[in-house]
């Protein structure tokens, strides 16, 4: 509490005693990361996410090593079609006679990318959204309050279906569509946390003193709500992993690169789907890969508010 | 305090009016009043959400997508009065806020065209296919619904037990897969057959079509209905389970459910009586914000099992892109979720005194 | 007066799972007809105590000791016995009844819900038993069929009372009854309790930190400090001259409405209650004492003095 009372006094004359509120500042977050490390290891489910990510996140780094982008080509497939595991090829072939355990390797580059980017646009949206909505008040919040919740009730899923099926197919389409249609769930909780934080004495003090609208928003509340926006992200990239694999099986994806939604497609439209190799690692990737995201979200989420009871 | 002569007027109650005393139309009367206006207002949201619906679906299939002229005259020779004359047979050579205002008064006569792939109308189509994807959403959401309330007490009444572990853990993990993925597994397993295991279930459809009728026709639809209905309330009853689970928690420490006790009821009563209904009112509205996704669910699963419902019917009107039928089905999906949620606004009263009154 | 004693307790300790020593060694005794008070600050033990009394913590909590309710301890109970015992042998007026009473039943049905459960009136006459605790608290009985946020926080307190009424229990335990109340209604409803005791001979103690609301209302007074009885005797002279330091304290926390001499008085205490988990060696209290010596901190008191009005301090 001292070193918040520091740097709000500290606020006017912040060009010139810029430096020791800052590093009083940094060396605060410092701890509360430690904290909060040293109560997320307490969470064993969120730290088998974590590990699992971890092991997803490297191979799809290390798959240009691993497997080389070859093994996406269909004229230089090495295998005959749809043969079944072998020491060659420890998971089988595909349709065009790929290798599985290679295809799979290089999907976990596309999957991770979408979630991830798709996700950060998601909550970038929902965090400026939520912020903005919490701190002004009056009609603007009212509009976009409805329009949020609108959104909130909309089949989500059908509108980034519709949105990609009316948009050309490319890794950006997908990535929009999941994107602004999945931000309302973060915006209520950011503007409810918004709410919260804009109660508290210091922000009244920063008011009065001066700090604008911005200010506020980016020094104060912003840091405040920083916690819940990341536990938000890591159950929306879960869901837009979900999402992505969805849009792909649906034939929606991105034709040209390989993504495991997309291999269940083709395992499906080939009529392959009784080919257990085919059809079971995609899936069962796509599904480690949300529980994982699943996991840590949960985790952090009980460390921020241990109220909610989540399993340990 | 001190002063003895309160004692008197300490039986009656002074208390003033209280926050909702009774006026002189009486008590119920005053609640169906107020609970009149909570409706209307509800159902003016509603009106107000599906004005929107049909604000977005105008922009998703009619803007977006560029002409559609183009679209279906892809590819072909076609001379420029050729193409004018299907602009005017589609409506579109009018500015666009006339083709907005002739567009929202054929949606609500239930008029959105017709397919570019079938050619019959869209809302012929839509009508056709209905009851089968009622019939499938409707078992399953019930059942989901039931399940997740029921196994989300359980889960919280013994919170950190074995059982608790074992159900959080199952739901996230069902929660993780995609729904079109354990349909194939499924149809694999139990429709195709494994190794010994004989395929007992059809691989799709929603009946034979041996043309029998009565007792045995429900029969076969219903055979015909499991592995659907199970993927739905696999993927689905996790969300139920979680809510529940975490709102009953919430409510555990509370001290009503201390003055029940005090009461002298047992375990199972406090639990059924006091802390379930209470714990009840969040998950009531989560489920039903959350309809989306059972419609996201119904269309992948509809797919996968060659349901002949509107998710079936979404998905091939998809590859063409067949947009006044995507279009249809679009407002139909939304509008769907939107009534249901104003039915279940209508009904929360019930549930919740403290709600629209 | 000679037969058993409607409440005994005796050495009752009550230790959390968390290592805490909410209640430590208590010993208090309660006739029919009797009026008991117990004051303290809030964590020093007096609504465990008051919890503990039906067994009604939180299944970490460990007990020891006895509670003699009737003659039969609550303690070692069985499960159906103690259901049984709750409510119509002993029932509990809570402290907030917002939160006391469930949101989503009407207070009528909340009332009549311990009848039904105990059997202790005809399914038939439940109705008219309800409107009749009703009306005898203070409310019309048209108030039956309202939810409780309809009802002003003294209007709940009513119903509250009325429940704890309901099966015409031998103790009732009221647990800081008029806390969130105004002190206009706070006064109405010490008069309403008062009242009810005394028309139908029950027992009854109150838990409250204002010793002044105890000593109206009582005949005896307990002052209880870390999980302690630290001084109990009758209860206007223990309000008027504690001869604990702590009592001394909390009756002078309070001003006495009619007594300048009290405004100018040293008021309030410094500090803050001990941690149960981590207690102060000797007297409990000796790190706020006012009067405290070196042995305050090694030795351990007793209760002490003539067996009506006794202290656990050194200089009694």
């Amino acid at each position: 509490m001292t070193t918040t009372d520091a740097s709000t006094k500290d606020a006017p004359a912040k060009d010139a005693a810029a430096k020791s509120p800052r590093t009083l500042a940094r060396e605060r977050r410092r701890r509360s990361v430690a904290r909060f490390w040293r109560q997320y290891r307490t969470h064993r489910a969120g730290l088998f996410g974590l590990a699992a990510l971890a092991l997803f996140v490297l191979l799809a780094l290390l798959a240009p090593l691993l497997v080389g982008a070859d093994v996406q080509s269909v004229t230089k497939a090495p295998g005959k079609p749809l043969e079944a595991p072998s020491g060659e090829f420890l998971l089988g072939t595909d349709k065009d006679g790929r290798s599985m355990l290679g295809l799979l390797i290089w999907g976990a580059r596309f999957s991770l990318t979408v979630g991830f980017l798709a996700a950060a646009l998601s909550v970038a949206i929902g965090t400026l959204i939520g912020i903005t909505a919490g701190h002004y008040k009056g009609w603007y919040s009212t509009v976009i309050m409805r329009v949020t919740d609108w959104f909130l009730v909309m089949p989500t899923l059908v509108l980034a279906i519709a949105l990609a099926s009316v948009l050309s197919r490319s890794i950006w389409t997908i990535i929009l569509a999941i994107g602004v249609t999945t931000w309302p769930t973060t915006a209520r909780l950011v503007r409810a946390q918004t709410l919260a934080v804009e109660s508290r004495p210091y922000i009244e003090r920063a008011k009065a003193l001066g700090g604008g609208h911005s200010h506020i928003m980016t020094r104060h509340v912003l840091p405040n709500v920083m916690p819940l926006v990341l536990a938000q992200t890591t159950l929306v990239i879960s869901s837009a992993v979900l999402t992505e694999a969805t849009l792909a099986f649906l034939g929606l994806g991105d034709p040209t690169v390989t993504s495991w939604g997309g291999l269940l497609q083709d395992a499906r439209d080939s009529g392959a789907t009784t080919k257990w190799w085919y059809v079971m690692p995609p899936g069962i990737a796509i599904a480690l890969v949300a529980l994982s995201f699943t996991l840590c979200g949960r985790a952090v989420e009980s460390v921020l508010n241990p109220r909610l009871g989540a399993s340990r | 305090m001190t002063d003895a002569s309160t004692s008197t007027t300490a039986l009656a109650d002074p208390d003033g009016p209280a926050p909702a005393g009774p006026s002189a139309r009486g008590p119920r009367a005053r609640d169906t009043v107020a609970y009149l206006r909570y409706g209307a207002g509800k159902l003016v949201g509603a009106a107000v959400s599906l004005f929107a619906v049909l604000v977005t679906s105008f922009f998703l299939f009619r803007i977006i997508p560029g002409d559609p002229v183009r679209t279906i005259t892809h590819g072909r020779a076609v001379s420029e009065e050729q193409l004018q004359a299907l602009r005017r047979q589609f409506g579109i050579d009018k500015p666009l806020w006339e083709q907005f205002t002739q567009y929202c008064g054929q949606a609500l006569r239930g008029d959105f065209g017709n397919s570019y792939q079938l050619h019959d109308p869209v809302g012929e189509l839509i009508w056709d296919r209905l009851p089968a994807t009622l019939l499938l959403t409707g078992t399953a959401f019930v059942l989901y619904s039931l399940i997740g309330v029921w196994l989300g007490t359980r889960s919280a009444w013994r919170n950190g037990g074995l059982g608790d572990r074992f159900n959080t853990g199952l739901s996230l993990t069902l929660y993780s897969v995609p729904s079109f993925w354990l349909g194939l597994m499924l149809i694999n397993v139990f429709a195709v057959g494994v190794g010994f295991v004989p395929g007992l279930f059809p691989t799709g459809l929603m009946e034979t079509g041996d043309g029998s009728t009565g007792l045995a026709h429900a029969l076969d639809v219903a055979h015909h209905m499991v592995l659907p209905v199970v993927t739905l309330v696999a993927v689905g009853y996790a969300q139920t389970l979680l809510v529940m689970r975490s709102s009953l928690l919430d409510e555990m420490g509370s001290d009503y459910l201390t003055t029940a006790r005090a009461k002298g009821l047992r375990d199972t009563l406090v639990r059924r009586r006091h802390a379930v209904p209470n714990a009840l009112l969040p998950t009531v509205t989560l489920m039903f914000v959350n309809l989306g996704h059972v419609v996201a669910g119904q269309i992948l699963v509809e797919t996968v099992f060659s349901w002949p419902g509107l998710g079936g019917l979404f998905y091939e009107a998809l590859s063409i892109p067949d947009l006044p039928l995507l279009q249809g089905l679009f407002f139909v999906f939304a509008a769907g979720v939107i009534l249901m949620n104003t039915l279940a606004d209508l009904i929360y009263p019930l549930l919740d005194p403290r709600v629209g009154r | 007066m000679t037969t058993a004693p409607l409440l005994d307790i005796k050495d009752l300790t009550v230790t959390y799972d968390s290592g805490a020593a909410a209640v430590r060694g208590v010993d208090l005794t309660l006739e029919a007809g009797q009026k008991l008070g117990i004051a303290g600050e809030s964590g020093c033990g007096k609504s465990t105590l008051a919890l503990a009394l039906l067994r009604l913590l939180p299944a970490g909590a460990k007990l020891t000791g006895e509670v003699l309710l009737d003659g039969e301890d609550v303690l070692t109970m069985k499960w159906g016995r103690l259901r049984a015992v709750r409510w119509a042998g002993a029932s509990i007026v809570f402290q907030g009844a917002m939160h006391s009473l469930n949101a989503v039943h009407r207070v009528g049905d909340q009332i009549a819900e311990p009848m039904l459960i105990h059997g202790t009136v005809p399914a038939s006459g439940v109705r008219k038993k309800v409107t009749g605790l009703l009306e005898h608290v203070g409310l019309p009985a048209s108030r039956a069929d309202a939810y409780p946020h309809e009802l002003s926080g003294g209007q709940r307190q009513r119903v509250m009372i009325a429940m704890a009424l309901a099966c015409d229990p031998k103790l009732i335990v009221a647990d800081e009854p008029t806390t969130a109340l105004d002190v206009m209604i706070q006064a109405q409803i010490l008069r309403l309790i008062e009242q009810l005791v005394a028309e139908q001979d029950v027992g009854l103690i109150m838990i409250s930190h204002d010793l002044a609301v105890l000593a109206d209302t009582c005949d005896r007074l307990a002052v209880m400090y870390a999980g302690r009885v630290v001084e109990q005797g009758p209860a206007s002279e223990v309000y008027a001259a504690a001869r604990h330091p702590y009592g001394k304290a909390l009756s002078a926390a309070f001003p006495r409405i009619g007594d300048p001499s009290s405004r100018h008085a040293p008021r309030g205490l410094a500090g803050d209650p001990p941690d149960p988990s981590d207690l102060p060696s000797g007297c409990t209290f000796h790190p706020r004492c006012p009067v405290a010596i070196e042995a305050c901190s090694v030795e351990d008191q007793e209760l002490r003095g003539e067996r009506d009005w006794q202290a656990a301090c050194l200089h009694v």
